[in-house]
């Protein structure tokens, strides 16, 4: 790791002008994602701005009919909240499983959402939901949030404060996890909600994406039968020494019966 | 003695305290005043020619102390690694053995291959000149592994190795196979890989080395297995500096698994190193250094026939494998696949006939070398995979076809045809033993509620047997070992009765502080608590030959017990003089000595005393103090052996493996604290499990690891593994003074063809009939999607 300059700021917008003030500083939010970029030097930036001591980034609340997550929420308090369960199951149980116990302490939902790896699980949720995106400066859909592998609509000092969730009728989140890293292979997120019936796959392409073929079978009937025979291209998908493309195709049909049949 | 603390007490171990405590010191944590570090710079290619190494910009960087390359290791004459075993080919010539320069010079071998060493003020100022050495290479076609090694016209390795053939060895006698497979009424046969690992220590391997000039004296810390090897292949082979100026130190070792048995340059090139830059110098290996350059196990591929009469009887065997060296031979590399392999062949069976061949290769890879277990799984796989293969080819039940072919307890001492002769078993009775513990009279029950929720569930078996206690030095002489494998102690009573304890072997994991203090407790009626057992040092230590090859106890703890029989042997003269009483009527038990049939006592502490404090001694005839030592040669291998059982559920609809059950049944001989015998057949248990399952080291075509960390490579976790049941039958090893065997490995060796025949098992019913170690999800999904189609195209 090499030699940075750390800084502690105290509100968000202290942060975006410390981070808008530098060439190439980095935000640190729980470090997850982070350190280990740093600990291999793929990443040098010659300042850390930690988000530890910005207050009002770490509260869950019920606004209406959206459930609002801190940015510096960890991936444990999302897990446990009694909102979040209460309102959104299926994100509760999607935060228990991420990472490992360790991992859940420390991650953030800000920052996995800003990290935007392509095997995360949050963004499954984002889309599947139709979450929003608060911004120190704006709001942005999560359908046009994530926009390629580790790419995403965020300006360079943009900072994510809040994700907002819409509350929904049903859903669930199946996941076949990578054996060594825990991070999804095949993730699908089956949610309806007011704006109709989504199936958002993570870990199996470079960026997360629906499927539109198995939306509509859904939302004609909600059931795991619906998904017969419905398959989802192998092209665009990832292929590595965990999973081929054809085997993370046939994930895909299995984990979002599986999704489904979890809604029931 | 001493019921409480003694041998068979399941006493909980000293040295946890430290480690749970995060106290415990290994070598990283060692700083020496002026503290330097180093960093290597290595070879991104499988081989490539170095055509120039330009190190001028990093010598300029702030901290920087030296650069130095291979080179600079020729001119200043070190000597290259060594390899500890000479084979012989069948023609009696001997095998290739390459030059290990310790910085590769001219040519790099392997990704990994250390091509310059930069030594700077802090960690950070190494790594960041590491970066600035340019390095030329001229990149050439690569043997990336022992397919492309072994294909016609593949590239050489070594221009001294035609074929990348290391050697071509044999065992047994072919002409008694062939007669044997002449009659044979059956002939079943069998191709598989046994899949290559990486070791995977939970500390990675570290050296700091250190000269002072002030007494010319130089000491090494590092990550070892046996301290002692290392100190003298550096002193024979490679620093050129006598024993008596070398101390080597392992101190806490956080796990070796084989991996840190053996000499690595880095130890050689830290205290080199010292001694040009005048400060001590420290390296630790990062984890994904670590995956190209700790020694990997197995690696084999083998073809096997097995002839088995009309009654299922086995008649003969016929091996011929091919054993992936890699680009160097690493210090105990030849002798795994031949002397710790192909002698195993006869497993708990009795064979009439064996013949075996080994090809080991050389593939520009990182060096194999023993691995937990050690040639000993692969034994096993090979041939409880065949055993499996022909009760399912003749139509006979597993366990039936084994208990056809087991060595009957009355058979013993059984010679087999390919070398060992075991002393002793009872292998009906460890099989009797698993089964019954297993309620496999049940398992159809079981196998019918996996159906109703989905699942297939599978049952795999194996009997398995395996030699550790290494080793008798005159037999492995003969066998090509260029070290003797007796073990040292010296046992040292204090003034007021207290014990020290040195022993050659080295503890990194094994609860060594406990099991042996637990011998003292026996003999001497001691305490643990005052009991020390000092290891890992060469300046406090006799001699001795490490950990490795389950053989602390069975040969480190008969030269402690030899000791404390010498240590009793002189209280008794010491006794004899203060009761007033002749020797001969000086009895020793429960810590006192007696005159036989009186109530007249000297406890041991009195005598103690007495050996330091010798007012009132036998000075005439014996010498005060009461500090002995002892070296123990053994007389034959020890064979552990025992039955292993596994059932799996498997998810048809992503063929997720996993395992539900695991009962073993083992015999490790008599034991000391069946506690720690338990945690070591749990350990083994679950690599063995991750090798059938999760871990796999994967070299492509052109060499490159395609899996050099934990995002990719999967280490078993407490999760994936149920409660183990672990039983023991003992039968007492009948050549060692304890009557114990060895159990750091038995896990490992037993497991994985138990995991992968109950993973065919379950899949049987859907046509499947082989697959690979480790059994992936993707794996087992294709074997069930490729023998559906099969089947379809049939019907």
């Amino acid at each position: 790791m090499k030699d940075f300059v750390f800084h502690r700021p105290s509100t968000v917008a202290e942060a975006v002008a410390m981070l808008k003030a530098r060439d190439d500083g980095k935000f640190l939010a729980g470090g997850q994602s982070l350190l280990p970029v740093l600990k291999l030097e793929l990443a040098e930036p010659t300042d850390v701005i930690s988000l530890a001591g910005v207050p009002g980034l770490r509260d869950i609340r019920v606004d209406g009919d959206r459930l609002i997550i801190g940015a510096s929420c960890t991936h444990d308090m999302v897990a446990r909240s009694a909102e979040v369960k209460a309102h959104l199951p299926a994100l509760a149980a999607l935060a228990h499983h991420i990472g490992d116990a360790q991992v859940r302490n420390r991650g953030t939902i800000g920052g996995s959402v800003a990290h935007a790896d392509p095997a995360a699980d949050y963004p499954a949720a984002l889309i599947a939901l139709g979450a929003t995106i608060k911004t120190d400066r704006r709001t942005i859909a999560a359908d046009d949030f994530f926009t390629g592998l580790f790419a995403t609509a965020l300006e360079r000092d943009e900072l994510i404060v809040a994700v907002h969730f819409p509350k929904a009728k049903r859903a669930a989140y199946a996941k076949f996890a990578h054996r060594a890293s825990k991070y999804a292979v095949v993730g699908v997120m089956v949610a309806e909600t007011s704006a109709g019936v989504r199936v958002a796959v993570t870990g199996a392409a470079g960026v997360v994406f629906r499927v539109p073929a198995m939306e509509a079978a859904l939302s004609k009937a909600f059931a795991v039968s619906s998904l017969d025979g419905i398959t989802v291209a192998t092209d665009d998908l990832n292929s590595d020494s965990e999973a081929s493309a054809e085997y993370r195709a046939h994930l895909i049909g299995v984990m979002a019966k599986r999704a489904v049949q979890a809604c029931a | 003695m001493s019921g409480a603390e003694g041998i068979g007490a399941s006493v909980r171990r000293k040295e946890d305290r430290r480690f749970l405590l995060g106290k415990g010191r290994y070598t990283d944590d060692i700083v020496l005043p002026d503290q330097s570090y180093a960093v290597f710079v290595r070879s991104p290619y499988a081989h490539a020619g170095i055509t120039s190494i330009d190190t001028r910009a990093a010598c300029e960087l702030p901290g920087v102390l030296a650069v130095l390359t291979g080179k600079d290791t020729v001119d200043a004459g070190l000597g290259g690694v060594p390899c500890g075993w000479l084979v012989k080919n069948k023609d009696g010539s001997n095998m290739v053995e390459p030059p290990h320069p310790s910085l590769a010079v001219d040519v790099a071998r392997h990704v990994g291959d250390p091509v310059a060493m930069v030594i700077a003020t802090s960690k950070a100022a190494a790594r960041a000149a590491a970066t600035a050495v340019a390095v030329d290479y001229d990149v050439r076609p690569a043997a990336g592994n022992l397919d492309t090694a072994t294909a016609p016209g593949a590239p050489l390795v070594w221009d001294a190795a035609p074929g990348n053939i290391c050697f071509d060895w044999h065992i047994g006698d072919p002409a008694t196979t062939d007669a044997a497979f002449a009659k044979a009424a059956h002939v079943v046969e069998i191709e598989l890989t046994n899949s290559r690992v990486a070791p995977n220590a939970m500390e990675p391997r570290a050296a700091n080395g250190h000269f002072e000039a002030s007494s010319d004296q130089y000491t090494l810390y590092t990550t070892s297995q046996n301290p002692h090897l290392t100190r003298l292949l550096l002193a024979a082979f490679t620093l050129h500096v006598p024993e008596h100026k070398l101390r080597v130190v392992a101190p806490d070792v956080g796990g070796g698994f084989g991996s840190k048995i053996f000499h690595y340059a880095e130890e050689l090139l830290v205290l080199w190193a010292s001694k040009k830059v005048g400060r001590p110098v420290k390296w630790t290996s990062e984890r994904m250094e670590a995956f190209v350059t700790d020694a990997h196990g197995r690696d084999h591929h083998s073809k096997a026939q097995l002839a088995v009469d009309a009654n299922g009887k086995f008649l003969g065997l016929r091996v011929a494998t091919l054993a992936n060296m890699g680009a160097y031979l690493s210090t105990f590399a030849p002798a795994v696949p031949t002397y710790l392999y192909a002698t195993l062949l006869s497993g708990p069976y009795d064979f009439p006939a064996i013949y075996a061949e080994v090809k080991a290769i050389f593939t520009n890879t990182v060096a194999v070398d023993a691995y937990r277990g050690a040639g000993r799984p692969e034994a096993a796989y090979l041939l409880e995979r065949l055993v499996d293969k022909a009760a399912r080819q003749l139509g006979i039940d597993r366990i039936e076809l084994r208990r056809k072919n087991l060595i009957q307890p009355s058979q013993f001492p059984y010679q087999t045809q390919v070398a060992l002769q075991y002393d002793i078993g009872d292998y009906q009775a460890t099989l009797d033993m698993a089964l019954a513990r297993n309620d496999h009279a049940h398992y159809e029950d079981r196998r019918l509620a996996s159906a109703k929720r989905g699942k297939l569930r599978g049952f795999g078996i194996s009997t398995y047997i395996e030699a550790c206690g290494i080793a008798p030095s005159a037999l492995v002489g003969a066998l090509g070992a260029r070290a003797g494998l007796y073990e040292a102690a010296n046992v040292r009573v204090h003034p007021t009765g207290s014990v020290t304890v040195f022993t050659g072997t080295h503890s990194h994991g094994q609860g060594h502080e406990t099991t042996f203090a637990q011998l003292i407790a026996e003999r001497l009626g001691v305490s643990i608590q005052n009991v020390e057992i000092v290891h890992g040092d060469t300046d406090r230590i006799p001699f001795g030959m490490g950990t490795y090859g389950s053989r602390s106890a069975a040969v480190g703890g008969s030269a402690i017990v030899k000791a404390l029989d010498k240590i009793v042997d002189k209280g008794k003269k010491i006794a004899a003089h203060l009761l007033e009483a002749s020797v001969a009527d000086i009895e020793f038990k429960d810590g006192q000595y007696r005159v036989v049939g009186t109530d007249r006592v000297k406890a041991f502490g009195e005598v103690a005393f007495a050996a330091y404090v010798p007012h009132n001694y036998p000075i005439d005839t014996v010498e005060p103090g009461l500090d002995e030592s002892a070296f123990y040669d053994p007389k034959n291998f020890t064979f552990p052996g025992g039955t292993h059982l596994v059932e799996v559920e498997i998810d048809p609809d992503t063929g997720v493996v996993e395992v539900v059950d695991v009962t073993i049944a083992d015999d490790v001989g008599v034991i000391i604290n069946p506690m720690i015998v338990d945690g070591q057949a749990h350990g083994g248990l679950a690599q063995g499990i991750g090798q059938a399952l999760y871990e796999e080291a994967v070299y492509d075509s052109e060499g490159q690891l395609a899996n050099d960390s934990y995002l990719t490579y999967t280490m078993p976790r407490a999760a994936d593994l149920p409660m183990f049941k672990v039983g023991n039958h003992v039968t007492a090893c009948t050549h060692n003074p304890l009557g114990v065997k060895g159990v750091g490995e038995t896990g490992a060796i037993g497991v994985p063809p138990a995991v992968i025949g109950a993973v065919l098992d379950a899949l049987a019913p859907l046509g499947v009939t082989d697959i690979s170690m480790p059994a992936t999800p993707e794996k087992v999904w294709r074997a069930i999607q490729a023998a559906k189609a099969a089947t379809g195209k049939k019907a």
